[in-house]
């Protein structure tokens, strides 16, 4: 049986070449990235604003227009509709109560959901989140915190494992993949709630996977090849490990597509996170994390020893 | 390489199926794992969003248990100084969270700080004392809470309001529901399958303070004055907006309540609570009612007065009834409420997740179904790539997915539908260590090292990445756990328990095969 293989052997792309116009790109990309964060903001969850949530499911697609008027008798300040998932669910949020009285949201949640039965009678209801301000605003600071917390740990991590060169260039590379992914979710205006912080995180996490397995390899070739040179060394680290990130990326896309089709809506914006991640991460790997090693001035050490010699080593590139 | 011991075989098999063999009765029904009686089953449980259910954040107001608590110490104080030789005492005043009051005679201040130091004690080990005492111009004595003191009664209150919330939740007959205080001042609620949360909600917005006052003799005017000692009480029954003037002195509270329960009034059937008291409160009550005959009284719940009916004779069983305009459902909820206590401290909804049953029900298939065609997918793909290495690599991931069923049924855990989603993703990151072993085993071929070196030096220098790739997602996963709240908890948990048994499942135990395989077939060339 022959086996597949997706990235043909011994590969030697030119990877370190682009990496000026690489850089170029990435920084418009990431500068478009936040540019479009401030300037169209994100379309944040209940869990970040405060306010109500309220879930309903209809037989058939309801009338959009008819919903809307049916919520707006109720004069609870401005509802926003959406639909989740297919057209027969929809999201109706709504601003916080302004009373402080704990049985505000409550009865507004009531109101809603009477009025709603009595002009569809076939809707069901799916679920309700309410969160006051002040919950809201501590979850905002968790979620930036819990970011924060991972981009320095690993960078420490990578710091007291490797060098430090490692270090930065991976914190700038994953900076870089949050950028993008925010800027994502401003373009797409997808719904940012506390499940996408947990996909930020979880590409945070796989971005740098990435990131080791090739840093792992350039420490080893730069053990291995002393005296080659620095570019030449991360053109090799990349191609070698280029087999398998594209196919760990291409498992994991699999299995993510999977859960983006047939997962169900709630899902829908994680995973779409996770994928754009995923592409994203592997960029940043090659192009921002491994060039910037290069820029930073990191080069093999000739005063090391040679370690293993390779029973059959290919010449340096 | 190829030196494998046959007990390490063993117990690899051994500990491997122990994990999967925890996981079973995650996957049988409730009906047939209760007949199993103290037969060990641990489960996994199912999170609010696929098991349908209410998530309640409450916060307790602190700023008035502090309020409350001056206005107590003012009470004590006053009755403190009446009693045998009084110490007569004037000016007394609440503010700026301090007490403080005027003696009238300065040569009593000894008798005084002796009265006080009865109402005040001492908090923790330091020998700190809830209440500093201090005496301005030699005649006026000022009280200020300590912090200690403040922080032990907030901490006090919350142990109550906790058992409390969980005495009112059980009395409403769901199952399995989960209270845990949070932070200082905060309860998390957690009440799985739940019909109707809106009647949860209620219940535990109510502080169920009952209180039985004397009405007044004069009649409420809107605007008018209200004379001194009584008070303006919100009072429903009388019409919207309607208030009465009632006593300022409680003549009995609900402190001395033993039962209060629904049930109707036997002339016209109308839903009524039935209350009962202790033998110190029925006997209160009855020489109350006596002295009081032909009077009205008020019932008061939550400073609202729900009746305020005439005594026609005096009731001396120590039994009665409140009736109002109750539904069988509110009548219930007060009746549940006042058999549990009053809360020391009101609570406050500040955040709430409800996930009806129907949508829960369509995650998990939706969820389940997704992870089946994941696993699928991957399946193929590891085998139509690398062919017997994959099929090793397959049979890790499908024991992965089950022992991390096990141990999370071991640690109680409870899977969410970010958690499903962990799955999936470790069903990913899983073969990722596969593919990073057998790319190895790959290039070392090509190198040309032979089948057994290859697969040595494949296993050899993959471990090293894996490691230290699983090592930093480990860190990502685990500020997810410590900073995440429910469901992404549930995702933190499932990716840290993956990440663990991953390095397992597919190191140790993949590697376990393919040596088993090259011992008996002794290959010279691979197909990989």
């Amino acid at each position: 049986m022959r086996l597949l293989k997706i990235v043909p052997d011994n590969t030697n792309l030119p990877f370190v070449s682009l990496r000026k116009w690489a850089f170029g790109l990435t920084l418009l990309l990431s500068l478009a990235a936040v540019g479009l964060v401030f300037a169209r903001g994100l379309n944040l969850g209940v869990d970040f604003v405060g306010g109500l949530m309220i879930e309903e499911k209809f037989a058939s697609p309801p009338s959009l227009d008819k919903l809307r008027s049916t919520i707006d008798r109720l004069e609870l300040g401005e509802a926003r509709l959406q639909t989740v998932g297919n057209d027969n669910t929809i999201s109706i949020k709504l601003p916080p109560p302004q009373s402080s009285d704990e049985g505000a949201a409550n009865r507004i949640v009531q109101q809603v959901q009477l009025a709603i039965t009595r002009d569809f009678p076939d809707a069901r209801f799916s679920r309700q989140d309410s969160v006051s301000g002040k919950v809201s605003g501590e979850l905002i600071w968790k979620g930036i915190l819990a970011v924060v917390l991972a981009v320095v740990g690993i960078g420490l991590f990578a710091i007291f494992r490797f060098e430090w060169q490692f270090g930065v260039s991976t914190v700038v590379a994953i900076v870089h993949d949050v950028l993008m992914t925010l800027g994502f979710f401003a373009l797409t205006r997808f719904e940012f709630d506390l499940n996408i912080v947990a996909a930020v995180l979880t590409i945070i996490g796989y971005s740098i996977n990435d990131k080791i397995v090739i840093d792992d390899r350039i420490r080893e070739n730069m053990r291995r090849y002393r005296k080659m040179d620095m570019s030449g060394i991360v053109d090799l680290s990349v191609n070698e490990t280029l087999p398998r990130t594209v196919m760990t990326s291409v498992t994991i896309l699999l299995a993510l597509f999977a859960l983006l089709i047939f997962g169900g809506p709630v899902l829908r914006g994680f995973t779409a996170a996770m994928i754009l991640g995923i592409f994203v991460g592997t960029y940043s790997s090659i192009y921002v994390s491994s060039s910037l090693l290069i820029t930073l001035g990191l080069r093999p050490d000739p005063s090391l020893a040679e370690p293993v010699v390779p029973a059959n080593a290919p010449k340096p590139r | 390489m190829l030196d494998f011991p046959r007990w390490k075989v063993i117990s690899i098999f051994a500990f491997l199926a122990a994990l999967m063999a925890l996981a079973i009765p995650s996957f049988l029904p409730e009906s047939v794992t209760d007949r199993w009686g103290a037969f060990p089953h641990p489960r996994v449980n199912k999170g609010l969003d696929l098991a349908g259910g209410s998530y309640l954040l409450l916060e307790a107001n602190t700023d008035e248990l502090v309020k409350n608590r001056l206005e107590a110490m003012r009470e004590q104080i006053v009755s403190q100084m009446a009693v045998g030789p009084a110490i007569p005492i004037g000016d007394i005043a609440t503010d700026n969270g301090k007490l403080s009051f005027l003696l009238r005679n300065v040569t009593q201040l000894d008798a005084a700080r002796e009265r006080l130091n009865k109402l005040t004690g001492g908090v923790g080990f330091t020998g700190q004392r809830d209440w500093d005492l201090q005496v301005v111009d030699s005649s006026r004595v000022v009280m200020t809470p300590t912090e200690a003191g403040i922080t032990a009664a907030i901490k006090e209150a919350m142990a109550t309001a906790t058992d409390v919330v969980r005495t009112r939740i059980d009395k409403l007959g769901t199952k399995e529901p989960t209270i845990v205080g949070q932070g200082t001042n905060r309860i998390v609620v957690q009440v799985p399958g739940l019909k109707d949360p809106q009647a949860l909600k209620e219940l535990l917005g109510k502080t169920a303070k009952l209180e039985f006052k004397m009405v007044a003799d004069q009649a409420y005017t809107p605007g008018g004055i209200i004379p001194a000692g009584t008070q303006a009480l919100p009072y429903p029954e009388g019409g919207p907006g309607a208030k009465i003037l009632v006593k300022r002195q409680a003549i009995l509270t609900g402190d001395q309540l033993l039962t209060a329960k629904q049930s109707f009034k036997q002339e016209d059937n109308a839903p009524i609570v039935d209350f009962g008291f202790n033998s110190e409160g029925g006997r209160k009550f009855a020489e109350i009612t006596q002295r009081n005959t032909g009077k009205r009284f008020a019932v008061i719940v939550d400073d609202q007065v729900i009746s305020a009916p005439r005594i026609n004779t005096p009731i001396l069983g120590g039994a009665g009834y409140i009736e109002g305009s109750f539904t069988v459902e509110s009548a219930n909820n007060l009746a549940i409420a006042l058999s549990s206590g009053k809360l020391p401290i009101t609570l406050k909804v500040v955040e709430e997740r409800t996930v009806g049953p129907d949508l829960g029900q369509e995650s998990i298939n939706a969820g389940v179904r997704a992870s089946a065609i994941a696993v699928i997918l991957v399946i193929v793909f590891m085998i139509v790539t690398y062919g017997r290495f994959g099929f090793y690599a397959d049979y890790a991931v499908i024991i992965n997915v089950v022992v991390i069923m096990g141990v999370l049924a071991l640690l109680n855990g409870t899977l969410t539908l970010p958690g499903i989603a962990g799955f999936v993703l470790t069903i990913g990151t899983a073969v990722d260590a596969n593919v990073l072993i057998n790319e190895r085993i790959r290039e070392e071929r090509r190198r040309g090292r032979s089948v057994i070196q290859s697969v040595e030096l494949g296993y050899k220098e993959a471990s090293r990445t894996i490691f230290e790739a699983n090592a930093t997602h480990a860190i990502s996963g685990v500020i997810m756990l410590m900073l995440g709240s429910g469901p992404v908890k549930g995702f933190a948990v499932v990716l840290l328990i993956g990440i663990a048994t991953s390095v397992f499942t597919s190191v140790t135990f993949t590697r376990m095969l393919v040596v088993l395989w090259i011992r008996r077939n002794r290959p010279t060339e691979i197909n990989i």
